[in-house]
């Protein structure tokens, strides 16, 4: 298995900064419109993380027009131009999808005192 | 000659350049020894045989091992024979330098065995419903007439052994070759489990 496992290592960001689901993130992305290029941003709260290694990717939920928006990506994607911890939040478990069924002030992440 | 015979490693994902996600297998191929020339004068027809994989001597008879003695190389586990005439010499080195990246490849394997199966799995016959009072779940229903014809058609799908058979996957691309850790990288599926035995073809 080794070989498989070395050409994933060639492959993995060391540039991504630690967090984990309850933070608030900017995922500065990447989008491809005709010809150019330019960054999208997407900010919400990271309600997921899954997977592990090379693999691994991370849910952004966010409210949008008062519409929820969840985008998935890979944490290793070379579309991401970089992602920025906002504020780590408080929260009690590791998948957020209490979220989905909360309107208002009631699908916040409580931020955490440092 | 785009034909190589190789060990199935796993499936990974890589990123392309413009950083969506490809699913592929990784396939260690080659490299490859050509063993034998066959022609269409001494054996009726063009073909060329390469090996693939070291193996003990002491593992092989008299007759096998003469056959590598007389082709000059070392004893090879595997042996596949391609047809037709080919610009190469017994002795000859064919590694993965001959696949290049978007190329459209088949690969043939020994499917994973999964034993005896019922119709459902085996053909994906729908079954029937699995509740509501229901008496019939998977079972294969009718197979055929009644006293005209009096038996059951050949080739009628039924239960059986499933698996374990050579199946060859056409209209695979070539994602990405190593030629330093002779490694093919296949978009998609291949047959057979981790390290059984595959041949690439062009």
């Amino acid at each position: 298995m080794g070989v498989i496992e070395e050409l994933e290592r060639g492959q993995l960001r060391e540039d991504i900064p630690e967090f984990k689901a309850g933070d608030t993130l900017r995922v500065h992305f990447k989008v491809v419109e005709g010809s150019r290029e330019r960054i999208q941003v997407f900010q919400g709260f990271c309600i997921r993380k899954q997977g592990h290694g090379f693999r691994e990717t991370f849910t952004v939920r966010k409210q949008s027009f008062g519409v929820g928006v969840e985008r998935t990506f890979p944490l290793h994607s070379p579309k991401i131009d970089k992602i920025e911890v906002v504020a780590i939040g408080d929260v009690a478990r590791a998948k957020l999808y209490y979220l989905r069924e909360k309107l208002g002030k009631k699908a916040k992440v409580k931020e955490k005192r440092v | 000659m785009k034909t190589l015979l190789g060990t199935k490693l796993g499936m990974t994902q890589i990123f392309k350049e413009d950083g969506t996600v490809v699913r592929c297998t990784v396939i260690q191929a080659g490299p490859c020894v050509v063993t034998q020339k066959k022609t269409v004068e001494k054996d009726g027809y063009a073909a060329t045989q390469i090996g693939y994989g070291e193996v003990k001597p002491k593992r092989l008879n008299k007759p096998l091992l003469g056959h590598f003695k007389k082709a000059g190389v070392s004893p090879k586990r595997h042996l596949i024979e391609v047809r037709g005439e080919h610009d190469l010499n017994v002795g000859d080195t064919v590694t993965v330098d001959v696949f290049n990246v978007g190329d459209r490849v088949k690969v043939t394997g020994v499917s994973k065995g999964k034993g005896f199966q019922g119709v459902m799995k085996r053909h994906g016959f729908g079954g029937g419903p699995g509740y509501h009072g229901a008496h019939f779940h998977r079972a294969p229903g009718s197979i055929g007439a009644s006293a005209d014809p009096s038996r059951v058609f050949p080739g009628s799908r039924l239960p059986g052994h499933m698996g374990n058979v050579r199946v060859t996957q056409t209209g695979l691309t070539v994602v990405a070759t190593d030629p330093d850790k002779n490694l093919v990288l296949v978009k998609g599926a291949v047959p057979g489990s981790r390290g059984s035995l595959v041949v690439i073809r062009g």
